[in-house]
């Protein structure tokens, strides 16, 4: 039986908090070298959020919404789909994104306040992110369904959180994705916590999961802190979005439980509605170390190249963040570039009137310090 | 204009010419596909879409589940994706639901994404008053959407422009709402040409020339509204400019009618605070004051919820009203 069709309460988990392989789990068929880039994208996801969150303390970057605790769920998805399959990002999927291949320089430019951060290259199936929250769940069915339309065989991946799911727009999404069976996947990082609302009080629903049963296709519970868990029910969810068998229909619903270890953004102070022993009994699921151990214990790593894995993670990083540093700014005509395909005369003029503006005054005194 | 010389027309209704251009284009470019409560099987319950769903099948003359922001939402994925969608939305006073992901994605999908997506996407909306419809069923928040830039807002007032203006915001590839007034839907019948023709959008039309004053107006208020200098000519020489596209607005044609006359009125039939008429009033202030003779009315719907349909004839403008505002600002 495919682990999509379990009861939503039953959840997938392959992986025990010491990172030991539960009975009975099917660890995914994976050559070892991606087993060991899933765990080196994992620990880059990490680190970069580590960094990122210190450009921000620093003064160096804006407010940014830092993911610790959520790279399995995040990573292993994104490694699941093919190159040719689609992921639509929230605003906290830094790490879907790099396992995707965007690079980390375009991620810090986006919390930089540069668009051209958010600007995908044209050789990624990642859609811009969005920020209004559960907004991109249509667009990502309404992708799905363009594909299908055109007889593509694509799997669609859309991210959002426990929150979005009060949302009428994930209600719309998900009920359009049912009724014309699109191949999307909805996968819902629930990190139990909405800023600071819980769980508990965006749904009585006994798990996020059972929502799918509502929309006539199938919703699975996976240990959103389990890598092999999460690759395995979004490996399948894909395939099936792909290339359903007689009777199934494409869609799915994965709500992936973890825990965000951070603040909702760097200007939220999480120790207001949360207790840090809160916070530490969920610590025990780290999905580092969790994965490590059971990298360790099937020899696939050792101290020897957790050290290369440390270090190269570390230069790539700093690279990342001193050439996003050392990018010029963006030309004050972005902001009219890209407004219209040709732009409106009003627009035109805003372009004209700032450029006289910089002339008279110089950019030094229309800039704030 | 892509108008041949020896065209054929057809006698069409404002409505029947929206069905044509649908349909012109759907045969054209297979890309085109529309969307919407009823717009299938039953043609939409003004008969938009008639016979679109048995020409062109299920996978383009899509009936959605009942969710106006899931039409919009989805129908941005597709523009994203390739597609050219055209959504329905029954009555622009459910266009709500839609409003965030009309203003907060499909205006703003290109600039986020600096060009790399783009939503050639049409919102059509029947709108305004006038057909005893129950609440909801009447209000012109034209000026909502003319707030957001990246969208254009398009509101013809002929056949013959519903269906040449209906073809360009298809073929641009920026979104487009599209507001249709229902009001004169059947009203009356002109020429329109067969086979695909595009009226630009951003352009307006003289109606009727004139020395005396300008008027501006769209949509269902342009038949009043030359009623009215109809009313008033030989007295008043009035110049009526239908603005066809409410933005980017034409204001070149705006201002060059107004040096001519140096008084004008507006009339639209939305509340006046917030209105289009302000914008245009301020648009000539700044462009064009030095030749002004007198302050500029508006001629607008009260600034209240729109009536149930008991009172509605004395919330709209009609002629009357219109001709006593254009005294007024030839009077001053």
């Amino acid at each position: 039986m495919s682990t999509l069709q379990r009861d939503p309460g039953d959840r997938v988990q392959v992986l025990d908090e010491a990172g030991q392989v539960l009975d009975g789990a099917t660890v995914p068929d994976l050559d070892d070298e991606t087993f060991v880039d899933l765990y080196r994208l994992m620990r880059l996801a990490r680190h970069f959020d580590e960094r990122a969150v210190s450009l921000q303390r620093q003064g160096r970057m804006g407010t940014f919404p830092p993911l610790a605790g959520q790279e399995a769920a995040q990573v292993a998805s994104a490694l699941a789909l093919a190159p040719e399959d689609w992921i639509f990002p929230s605003y906290r999927e830094h790490g879907a994104i790099l396992a995707r291949g965007l690079s980390m320089k375009r991620t810090l430019l986006y919390w930089m306040g540069d668009e051209h951060g958010n600007q995908m290259p044209e050789d990624l199936n990642v859609f811009t992110v969005s920020v209004p929250i559960a907004t991109q769940i249509p667009h990502a069915t309404g992708a799905a369904w363009a594909s299908k339309l055109r007889g593509e065989a694509r799997a669609f991946l859309v991210y959002f959180g426990d929150g979005a799911t009060s949302e009428g727009d994930f209600h719309e999404g998900l009920n359009f994705g049912g009724v014309f069976d699109v191949p999307c996947i909805y996968f819902c990082n629930n990190n139990q916590w909405a800023i600071s609302v819980p769980r508990s009080h965006q749904t009585a629903s006994r798990t996020i999961a059972q929502k799918a049963d509502a929309y006539g296709f199938e919703g699975v519970q996976v240990d959103g802190m389990d890598p092999l868990a999460v690759y395995q029910v979004t490996h399948e969810a894909a395939e099936k979005a792909r290339s359903p068998a007689e009777g199934e229909r494409r869609p799915t619903l994965i709500e992936a439980v973890q825990y965000r270890f951070g603040a909702h953004t760097t200007a939220d102070d999480p120790s207001i509605y949360r207790s840090e022993a809160e916070v530490e009994q969920w610590r025990r699921l780290d999905p580092l170390p969790r994965y490590e151990a059971f990298l360790r214990d099937t020899g696939r790593l050792d101290d020897e190249s957790v050290e290369a894995i440390d270090s190269a993670i570390a230069a790539e990083v700093s690279e990342a963040i001193e050439a996003a540093e050392d990018a010029p700014r963006p030309h004050p005509d972005d902001i009219f570039d890209f407004v219209y395909d040709e732009p409106t005369p009003r627009v035109a003029a805003g372009k004209d009137y700032l450029r006289a503006l910089r002339e008279r005054h110089g950019d030094d005194a229309l800039l704030e310090d | 204009m892509s108008q041949s010389v020896q065209q054929t027309t057809q006698d069409l209704t404002l409505v029947q010419a929206v069905r044509d251009a649908l349909h012109d284009e759907m045969a054209r470019d297979e890309d085109v596909i529309v969307m919407g409560e009823d717009v299938g099987k039953n043609g939409g319950v003004f008969r938009a879409t008639e016979g679109l769903w048995e020409a062109f099948g299920d996978d383009r003359v899509i009936d959605t589940p009942l969710a106006e922001s899931g039409i919009v939402g989805t129908a941005i994925g597709m523009a994203a994706y390739g597609l050219k969608p055209v959504a329905e939305i029954q009555f622009l006073g459910f266009i709500y639901p839609a409003f965030d992901q009309i203003v907060s994605h499909a205006a703003r999908l290109r600039t986020r994404s600096r060009g790399r997506f783009t939503c050639p996407l049409v919102v059509r909306a029947p709108y305004g008053g006038g057909i005893r419809a129950p609440e909801h069923h009447s209000e012109s928040t034209e000026a909502f959407f003319a707030h957001q830039p990246g969208l254009k807002v398009v509101i013809p007032s002929t056949p013959h422009d519903a269906k040449g203006l209906l073809i360009s915001a298809i073929r641009d590839p920026d979104p487009v709402v599209f507001l249709e007034p229902k009001k004169i839907y059947r009203a009356f019948r002109e020429p329109v040409p067969d086979g695909a023709y595009e009226v630009p959008i951003g352009e307006a039309a003289v109606r009727r020339e004139g020395a005396d004053v300008s008027v501006y107006t769209w949509g269902a208020m342009t038949r009043p509204t030359m009623e009215a200098a109809e009313a008033l000519a030989g007295d008043v020489d009035v110049e009526v400019v239908d603005l066809r596209t409410i933005s980017p607005m034409d204001v070149d044609t705006i201002v060059a009618s107004f040096e001519k006359t140096g008084r004008a009125a507006v009339v639209h039939e939305a509340p006046k605070t917030g209105g289009i008429g302000a914008e245009i009033v301020a648009t000539l202030q700044e462009e064009a004051l030095v030749y002004q003779e007198a302050p500029i009315q508006r001629i607008a719907g009260f600034d209240t919820p729109f009536p149930l349909y008991a009172l509605e004839d004395y919330y709209l403008p009609d002629p009357a009203r219109i001709a006593d505002g254009i005294r007024e600002a030839v009077d001053f």
